[in-house]
């Protein structure tokens, strides 16, 4: 695109700024300091003659670079909302007038904050395009669904419902999954009373139907490659032969394995056949079809008891330490095949904490109260399995002491581990060109950071942001049913509704180049100049979405459609060879460079912070609303993620003559509150860098810090800048002032 | 944000809490048209006034400033605020919907400068922090309010701080002359999200939230810790202002209980092992919370959310529904009697503050829902055939955490994306 470049800054007097700045020095800055073609004021920038005023120099002067010096970047942005151009903001509003006094004395202090935030829009505008999308994009509506039991075949009917097409890979010889062993469902509707049909007929039945939904079964994947809009699938079948497909997005929905119950002889399991899973117990209804239920030996059951927990929610080796979700209700609707069959039988569930919530959940509980199911509240200790009938032993935690129970029949709930595949925290890829096949994953994802998504936590592959829980790390791959969390049927055909959703939502954004969440819409992507960069590794290694994998030569391959645009690659390369067209080493950099230093005699210093522009930034904001006062030698740059934060900045600002750099990310560790996952984490390790940098300049190690801010921060956010002005109150100006 | 004519091929979403805005924003994402309507003057719904999520203790206000720069981004989405569903006719795919937006008197003009505010004198109760502070009669509702604009509140009209806000503002935003308006669209499709209510603590008689002052909801203790709360993000207790350090959380306040709400609302037992690590990060070992409860529903991998309260010597559990509670009257402490079922032993416990985990009530229009959907006997919508091209997001359709009623909105946003591809024949 051969556009030349034509930067208008406009610059607003209105909320009080007129009567606190020059504007018309800062107009003159903006031309004469930072080179931009036109400089106007007005009095109201944002009413309708305000944007007016810009958009007829859009279309008859040629303006195609618009500084908008006023409001913070998160106000009225549907104001100065401009087609095919780059807009940057000078917050001069909540980032200077209204965090500084108004007093005779601040007064200069305050116009050269504000005169340099005009700086700092107009090279900003100078080094940003309007984004084009990319060259690379894909469009195809064709999902690949992984798994075949209840989650994966609702996401394939969804899929095909709105339009697009799917094939279901399936590792066993059925469609199916765990419900179709089961013989009846938790009830899904009003008054939740009755265990229901599975379902899985109908599903089964609409999949068949269709001429919409493809099956593989027998058949696992062993070479998944590409990005969204051009994933490449190698299906291959038992028989060994291997099928190679192309997808826009992908349903991973492989579901759990009921935990191991012979790692609890303590219970019985092994020593007696009277001793069964809920798995086991419902294959046994299901042979029975609504007959009395028999143990093994082809005795009717007359007493049941339900032990809940077992070998979950506990920290001892071997054993789960979380709660499975579905198993207080699963044991309820068991106790009812029984109870439903013969109502004289007795059904015993011991719980500790008895776990069904919301609407169905309560009502399926007090429908099980209605039919004599009995709940003990109560601590099992062991299953003895010496004598004719089995004996439960346990602490009624009620009556607080121990007793026991013989029954015919023990039920442990045993709960779910996910079929997550490999932990790729733990296994690495293979070289590039030595790739193979690892029987274990359920992807075999040829990206260079593993072969499957990355589990967050107890081999799950969930989300961890409670606000997007379809966040799985590896855009258009998303994860849905109990391979995500623990859940009932109910929840995870639920689940995969939302991420039949984000497949179909990814096929589309990928055949436009869109970014997916949390940039959703962005064009920009990363561009790579090859001829500069020394295969350091770094930005592949550190892309917090495995988006860049190697060629064969060791070169980074950016797949653009699985980027989200995070800047944590720009950030993570130490020769600066990573940019995207609207924001970029330069529009960041160059900002930090043309500031205005005063000399050292003037004993005003500068302070850099850099801010995440999602959560530190409108904490400042904030802050500014509540006219918290902060200093007045602070320019704040607000970043997409710490992680895109390169040293260069850093080190560029120490040289020209900043005395201290602050930057504010999101919490890091174990209870991550970065969006991009990794960001803040990486530039922590980055920063533990700079103390080299300082050292080589012969500056003291507390000029630079970095700090966790959260959005709620509004009075430590500006209490970071302010001690770091005391720090440099302390330690005296820089001595890199030209 | 634009304006966006509305056709068959456009989805409405009703109700801008967390769900409503996720199921906007998921199909605007994905490609379509979608009028957003909110009932306040702002979007963010109940969780913008919680102070932390659980399990991972991270502040609501962060996924909001991101949905709302989706929805500041998107041309896609159109949000009416102050705006209700008032009739619904018509089938799926073809649904005409008529809108009530009442008068904001604030104009799209509003740089929320705040002079209007400084300029009036009335003061009311402020909704955001569930009347534990006032706010005045010319207000930007939250300091996250988006829009960011802000509203007179209707009861100033006619008085004289009606005109002096009008006279100072400097940008001609105010316009005193604001009538309601009725806006007639056609929809292919609506989510229904309208959210929940905490359970009037009122009709718990025993639990006295009426007659105590140092018995608040749990809804209430999150404004407490909220730095832009009443008291700044102070724990203090109503009735003398003075710190709360020995807090007792009942569970099940309203819910499961066939005298209030039958269901169990799901969240607010981890609402209070939450609101337990509020009292360490304020007090550290010095802090005392007890929580009295039926069953723990730490469900799924965040029980070892609970492992770690138990963990926590400052924090005990007594299984008990309490039975009442009565007032010190010399320090207006509550004193919470009944008996713990572990033991059957009985208690008489005296507390600075309590705390009731109060239920969740679907806020669904029950009895008089403006088209004919399943209610079923809770007030949550059901899925069914005969809803057509009407599905409930979020707490609409279940007592849900926040995670699965995100979760619930992802998913009904491709139900309402299936009707208008239909309608758009472009389903293949």
């Amino acid at each position: 695109m051969a556009d030349e470049m034509k930067i208008g800054a406009y610059i607003c007097k209105g909320c009080g700024i007129g009567e606190r700045l020059d504007t018309a020095q800062m107009a003159q800055i903006a031309t004469r300091d930072a080179k931009a073609a036109i400089a106007k004021e007005h009095e109201f920038l944002c009413n309708a003659d305000g944007i007016k005023m810009i958009q007829d120099d859009i279309d008859n002067e040629g303006v195609n670079r618009v500084a908008i010096i006023g409001c913070s970047r998160r106000a009225k942005v549907e104001a100065f909302n401009f087609k095919d151009v780059a807009i940057t903001r000078g917050n001069i509003r909540e980032g200077v007038i209204w965090v500084r006094p108004d007093t005779d004395e601040a007064r200069e202090t305050t116009q050269d904050m504000a005169d340099d935030y005009v700086r700092m829009a107009v090279i900003e505008a100078k080094f940003c395009k309007p984004p084009t999308p990319n060259e690379e994009t894909a469009y195809n509506r064709h999902v690949l669904v992984v798994g075949g039991g209840v989650t994966g075949m609702t996401a394939a009917v969804e899929i095909a419902k709105a339009g697009y097409s799917a094939t279901i890979v399936e590792k066993t010889g059925a469609l199916g999954g765990a419900a179709a062993k089961s013989w009846k469902r938790i009830p899904q509707k009003s008054p939740y009373a009755d265990p229901e049909d599975t379902g899985v007929a109908d599903l089964i039945k609409f999949i068949e139907d269709s001429d919409k939904i493809t099956v593989h079964l027998n058949s696992t994947l062993t070479k998944t490659s590409g990005a969204p809009g051009r994933f490449s699938a190698d299906i291959t079948a038992e028989s060994g032969s291997t099928t190679t497909e192309n997808f826009g997005a992908i349903v991973q929905a492989s579901g759990y394995t009921e935990y191991d119950a012979n790692q609890l002889p303590e219970l019985g399991y092994g020593k007696s056949d009277n001793v069964v899973t809920q798995a086991e117990l419902d294959a046994m209804a299901l042979a029975a079809d609504g007959g009395p239920i028999k143990t093994k030996d082809g005795k009717e059951v007359k007493s049941v008891a339900f032990v809940q927990c077992a070998g979950q929610r506990s920290d001892k080796e071997g054993h789960l330490n979380y709660c499975s979700g579905h198993c207080c209700s699963t044991s309820v609707k068991q106790a009812m095949y029984f109870k439903d069959q013969n109502p004289a039988i007795d059904t015993n569930v011991i719980y500790t904490d008895l776990r069904m919530p919301g609407a169905g959940g309560e009502d399926f509980y007090r429908s099980g109260q209605r039919k004599g199911v009995t709940f003990t509240k109560g601590c099992v200790t062991e299953v003895a399995t010496g004598g004719s009938e089995l004996e439960v032993k346990f602490k009624d935690l009620i009556l607080n002491e121990d007793t026991s129970e013989k029954v015919d029949l023990v039920v442990l709930a045993t709960g779910q581990v996910a079929n997550s595949g490999l932990n790729i925290d733990e296994v690495g890829q293979d070289e590039p060109g030595e790739w193979k096949t690892n029987p274990e994953s359920v992807l075999n994802l040829s990206y260079r950071q593993g072969k499957d998504i990355p589990q967050l936590t107890m081999g799950f592959n969930d989300s961890h942001f409670i606000c997007f829980p379809y966040e799985t790390r590896r855009t258009g791959i998303y994860t849905a049913g109990p391979v995500r969390r623990p859940m009932d049927m109910q929840q995870a055909m639920e689940d995969a509704v939302g991420a039949a959703m984000k497949a179909i939502q990814a096929v589309e954004n990928a055949g436009k180049g869109r970014a997916a969440h949390p940039r959703a819409g962005d064009l920009s992507y990363p561009q790579f100049r090859r001829e500069g960069c020394t295969q350091c590794k770094r930005c592949t290694v550190e892309c917090p979405f495995g988006a860049i994998d190697e060629d064969e030569q060791r070169f980074p391959q950016f797949n653009e459609a699985r980027c989200r645009r995070c800047g944590t690659c720009m950030g993570a390369c130490p020769v600066r060879v990573i940019s995207f067209e609207n924001y970029s080493v330069d529009s960041v950099g160059q900002q930090i460079k043309n500031i205005d230093i005063p000399d050292e005699f003037e004993e005003k210093p500068r302070i850099l912070a850099l801010a995440c522009e999602n959560d530190a930034y409108p904490a400042l904001d904030m802050a500014a609303m509540n006219r918290v006062e902060y200093s007045a030698f602070v320019r704040v740059v607000p970043v997409r993620c710490l992680g895109s934060v390169n040293l260069i900045w850093i080190t560029d600002a120490l040289n020209s003559g900043y005395d201290g750099a602050v930057l504010m990310g999101c919490k890091k560790g174990e209870n991550y509150q970065c969006h991009f996952v990794k960001g803040s984490e990486m530039a922590s390790v980055r920063m533990s860098k700079v103390d080299d940098t300082l050292q080589s300049l012969s500056l003291e190690p507390e000029r630079v810090t970095t700090h966790e801010v959260a959005i709620t921060d509004i009075e430590r956010a500006p209490e970071i800048i302010n001690e770091m002005a005391e720090t440099i109150e302390k330690i005296g100006l820089s001595p890199f002032k030209f | 944000m634009a304006d966006i004519i509305a056709t068959n091929e456009t989805i409405l979403v009703v109700g801008g809490g967390i769900s409503g805005m996720t199921a906007a924003l998921e199909a605007a994402e994905y490609g379509k048209q979608v009028i957003l309507v909110e009932k306040e003057a702002g979007v963010g719904g109940r969780v913008s006034k919680l102070y932390k999520y659980f399990p991972k203790l991270c502040h609501p206000t962060c996924g909001q400033e991101i949905n709302q720069r989706r929805i500041k981004m998107n041309p896609n989405v159109r949000l009416m605020t102050m705006t209700e569903v008032t009739e619904v006719s018509g089938e799926e795919g073809n649904y005409s919907v008529t809108l009530k937006t009442s008068p904001r008197y604030v104009n799209n003009n509003c740089t929320a400068c705040g002079d209007c505010a400084n300029a009036v004198e009335a003061e009311f109760d402020d909704e955001m922090n569930y009347g534990l502070g006032k706010r005045k009669g010319a207000y930007l509702p939250s300091r996250m309010s988006f829009p960011q604009q802000y509203v007179l509140d209707p009861r100033i009209i006619g008085t004289p701080d009606a005109n002096a806000a009008k006279e100072a503002c400097k940008y001609d935003a105010i316009d005193l002359d604001m009538q309601e308006e009725s806006t007639s669209i056609t929809v292919g499709a609506i989510v229904w999200a309208t959210g929940w209510q905490p359970y009037d603590a009122n009709k718990i008689q025993p639990y006295g939230y009426d007659r105590f002052d140092n018995v608040i909801t749990s809804v209430e203790f999150e404004r407490l810790m909220d730095p832009h709360g009443p008291t700044g993000g102070k724990l203090l207790r109503p009735s003398d202002g003075k710190e709360a350090k020995n807090i007792a959380f009942i569970q099940c306040a309203g819910s499961r209980d066939r005298n209030h709400l039958k269901h169990c609302s799901r969240i607010c037992c981890m609402a209070s092992l939450k609101q337990t690590t509020y009292v360490r990060e304020r007090y550290g070992d010095d802090g005392k919370s007890t929580i009295y409860y039926i069953d723990i529903r730490a469900i799924d991998r965040i029980d070892n959310f609970f492992q770690n309260v138990k963990a926590d010597e400052t924090v005990t559990f007594i299984k008990s529904k309490v039975a009442n509670i009565v007032e010190n009257k010399e320090n207006k402490n509550p004193v919470l009697r009944g008996v713990n079922t572990e033991g059957y032993d009985r208690y008489e416990n005296e507390h600075d503050l309590v705390v009731l985990a109060v239920g969740m009530q679907p806020s669904v229009p029950a009895g008089d829902f403006p088209m004919n959907v399943v209610v079923n006997e809770h007030g949550f919508i059901e899925e069914d055939e005969s809803n057509g091209g009407i599905f409930a997001a979020g707490c609409s359709a279940d007592a849900l955490d926040v995670n699965r009623a995100v979760q619930s909105a992802t998913a009904s946003a491709l139900r309402a994306i299936q009707v208008v591809n239909r309608v758009a024949g472009t389903e293949g």
